[in-house]
């Protein structure tokens, strides 16, 4: 398998879920500084196009690595495991019924204009996400259980869907 | 003991080397520009030592336009030619004006952006927006006693891909030379940034004439981040005016105005909104050519309670950005505030609730944005001394995405990504036998694309006849370090591909640019055609002192062959550049561009290997992702 070409080689970072941010965020911008069209705002028209291109795989790279639920999706995606989320929308029913009743509390603070339950609500689903990537952690770094991690990360992106729903409410809200 | 030496007046203090790079601080209200003096960055004041220039144009039936004060002071006398705030007419069709009833313009419906009929003729935004920019160009040349090598003007973060191509059309007819489009609230960021040293997390509430920024930055060790942006394209001191006036209308019972009469009222109230702040009580006088008399006393509860919903309308947008960066109003250090509006008492007082810590006023609004431009101009040309930098990284405010089936957007790159920023998405088609494919790029947060700005349309052509579902429809857009997006399309398996540089709905074609810029000419002492060729030889000299410079620090990457045909090269482009001929020495340019294109490359290399420190990247560097390639922008 090509390993080279990983946005974790890129920042030169082990290939974990549980990055160290801080030196995610160091590495970044040492990079960054190197390549961005800042830099070669006064060279000739082929260093600023190689530029331009390094300086937007960088973003990306940092950008997927950042958000735990991308870093997860790539971790698996680099490790041959697809979360393929299209295709596998075969959820556990108490999982599903879980989902219609934060589904339902949402919608009913919004309609009551509950500001305030919305935002606890907020706190609560990041609280549940949080334990969850601390689990995801476990079988990604330790156990390296891949399609249990995989099974895992469909469950996040409901919350993560859930979590801007609930703050498309709360913008509604102020509007 | 040495003699300091001292320039003559008007004559530039700088060394020979120093490039001579501005910035320009664009506004709805008033534009500035600035330089950085003697490691100083310094707004450039007219020759009666007046810093602001009014963002306004006087047209006469000769073709003829002043702008600035002496324009601003008859617009009450010639209220159809004398035009203000034109920034708000930026990449904007007619529908998309608001109030457009209670102007004295001629406004004309024209495809893309509107135009305004005047006594000069008809006049796109761009042109007017031209006129301001030129007027501060000037300005800047006699003042430093040469031509500029490029400019950073500012836009308002909250522009979107329209208005931003606008200013840089305006720019471009103003013989100007763009280093770069900087966000307004960045720029004031950098100014206040550099000169406190501050860390941490900072936001920048920007209330201009007629625009409303937010910016939520991270501040730390040389880096300008910028977590999120928002705000309101179309909202600005201008309405605070129009409250005012609505409220002398109503108070003095004033039969429908004539446009003069309106145009002098809308005066008094923007000059009784000025004299409050420090006064508490405005009085508003005026004799109308109606007959009627106004003699009205405004105080700060009335403006307060008439402008509640405009202040209202601020805090919206600025809670959004904090939920966008993932904050709250805790973690934010310090509120620095820019624009002349956010002077009003009922402002600062909002603004300090909201954010429940005092404002930070100790810079002058109406003047950071333009400093910090200064001195992001001063880096980018290259004028700082290493170590002495820092790195921007702004993010685009708007999301931008496609037309899908239905008349459904499909967003392809969500707002506040970090810019530069590539990504693609695979389309298909959807009937059988299906050929040809229409792609509608849009800019905004709404799911209809009717409720979304359409920035450009295009068709991709010559797909091979499949079923409906089967073509691979690969669209790539491209935001590059200006916030400017670049689309194409492409059919994988046939290879057609459509490339397009997001302009034709609301933007200028290149043809009409160059019809302007011929209009121009006529009208102003400028020589056009010696112009060209000054900058041709500029951009010559620019190119030759870089790739010398790329030469002296990694000529080692280099064969001796390959250094001998690039110095050969610099030797013929230097020799065409002492001559007349513009066209020469753009191909002398082009000759050696290419010399020294593998030379851009390895370079590029040798940089990345050096941010990696000796980690094994040999490889890495020459096979870029595969499942995110880049799509080379037009």
């Amino acid at each position: 398998m090509d390993f080279n070409a990983d946005h974790f080689t890129l920042f030169g970072l082990p290939r974990i879920f549980s990055v160290d941010p801080l030196a995610l965020d160091k590495r970044y911008r040492e990079i960054q500084a190197q390549v961005h069209p800042d830099r070669f705002v006064q060279a000739g028209d082929g260093e600023r196009r190689l530029s331009l291109q390094w300086a937007t795989r960088v973003n990306e790279a940092y950008q997927t690595l950042k958000k735990p639920l991308s870093r997860a999706q790539y971790l698996l995606h680099l490790s041959g495991h697809e979360v393929d989320a299209e295709n596998n929308t075969a959820m556990p029913s108490e999982f599903l019924m879980e989902q219609m009743e934060w589904r339902e509390a949402v919608a009913e603070a919004r309609t009551a204009c509950e500001q305030d339950e919305l935002e606890q609500l907020h706190q609560r689903v990041r609280q549940r996400m949080n334990t969850r990537y601390e689990q995801l952690a476990d079988l990604l770094d330790v156990q390296h259980d891949y399609p249990l991690a995989a099974d895992r990360v469909r469950r996040l992106m409901f919350l993560e869907k859930l979590l801007l729903d609930i703050d498309d409410a709360v913008a509604s809200l102020e509007a | 003991m040495a003699l300091l030496q001292i320039a003559e007046p008007g004559e530039s203090p700088a060394p020979h080397q120093q490039k001579l790079a501005v910035g320009i601080d664009l506004g709805t209200t008033n534009s500035l520009v600035a330089t950085v003096r003697s490691g100083l960055s310094t707004v450039i004041s007219d020759e009666l030592g007046r810093p602001l220039l009014p963002s306004v144009v006087h047209y006469h039936a000769d073709g003829s336009s002043e702008v600035g004060y002496e324009a601003q002071s008859r617009q009450a006398i010639d209220p159809r030619n004398v035009i203000a705030s034109v920034k708000r007419f930026m990449g904007r069709g007619i529908r998309d004006i608001a109030h457009r009833e209670s102007m004295p313009y001629e406004f004309e419906d024209a495809p893309g952006m509107v135009r305004l009929r005047t006594a000069a003729g008809v006049k796109s935004p761009v042109e007017i927006s031209a006129d301001i920019l030129r007027t501060l160009r000037v300005r800047a040349e006699a003042s430093l006693g040469g031509q500029l090598v490029g400019a950073v003007i500012t836009v308002p973060a909250y522009f979107d891909d329209a208005q931003r191509q606008a200013t840089k059309d305006a720019a471009k007819l103003a013989g100007l030379s763009v280093l770069r489009l900087l966000n307004e609230p960045t720029a004031a960021a950098i100014a206040y940034g550099l000169d406190n040293a501050a860390e941490g997390v900072y936001a920048v509430y920007d209330l201009g004439g007629g625009t409303f920024d937010i910016s939520i930055l991270n501040l730390s060790k040389g880096v300008f981040e910028v977590m999120s942006t928002g705000g309101d394209s179309a909202l600005g001191g201008d309405d605070f005016d129009q409250r005012i006036f609505c409220w002398i209308l109503e108070a003095a019972k004033l039969k429908p105005l004539s446009i003069e009469d309106a145009r002098l009222l809308l005066t008094c109230a923007r000059e009784a909104k000025e004299y409050l702040t420090p006064h508490g009580v405005a009085p508003i006088t005026a004799r109308l050519n109606s007959g009627e008399v106004v003699d009205l006393k405004l105080t700060t509860e009335i403006f307060t309670e008439i402008s509640q919903t405009l202040v209202a309308k601020t805090i919206q947008p600025v809670k959004k950005a904090l939920r966008d960066a993932a904050l709250s109003v805790a973690d934010v250090k310090g509120v620095v505030m820019v624009g002349g509006a956010t002077r009003m008492p009922q402002i600062q007082r909002a603004v300090g609730a909201f954010f429940k810590q005092e404002p930070l006023n100790n810079l002058d609004p109406d003047k950071v944005v333009a400093l910090g431009a200064a001195m992001q101009a001063n880096l980018l040309a290259g004028n700082r001394a290493a170590g002495d930098d820092w790195l921007l990284l702004d993010v685009i405010p708007l999301s931008l995405g496609l037309e899908t089936m239905g008349g459904l957007v499909e967003k392809i790159i969500p707002r506040n990504s970090t810019i530069p920023i590539a990504r693609a998405q695979a389309f298909t088609t959807f009937r059988d036998g299906q050929t040809a494919l229409a792609v509608h790029v849009v800019q905004g947060e709404r799911e209809l694309v009717s409720d979304c700005r359409s920035l450009a349309r295009f068709e991709l052509r010559g797909i091979p006849p499949m079923v409906a579902g089967a073509a691979r429809i690969r669209v790539a857009f491209q935001v590059d370090a200006d916030g400017l997006l670049a689309v194409s399309a492409r059919e994988t398996t046939a290879g057609v591909e459509a490339n397009i540089v997001v302009k034709p709905s609301y933007g200028l074609s290149d043809d009409e640019i160059a019809s302007m810029l011929k209009d121009s000419m006529a009208h102003t002492k400028d020589d056009a055609l010696r112009r060209a060729l000054k900058e041709a030889q500029v951009e010559a000299q620019r190119l030759i002192e870089a790739v010398q410079s790329a030469l002296k620090s990694d000529g080692d990457l280099l064969t001796n062959e390959q250094r001998a045909r690039i110095e050969d090269a610099i030797a013929k482009l230097q020799t065409t550049a002492l001559g007349e001929n513009r066209r020469h020495i753009t191909l002398a340019m082009d000759d050696l561009e290419g010399e020294t294109k593998e030379f851009a490359a390895r370079r590029m290399d040798k940089s990345i290997r050096r941010a990696f420190a000796g980690k094994n990247i040999d490889e890495l560097a020459s096979s870029p992702d595969s499942s995110k390639s880049l799509e080379e922008p037009a």
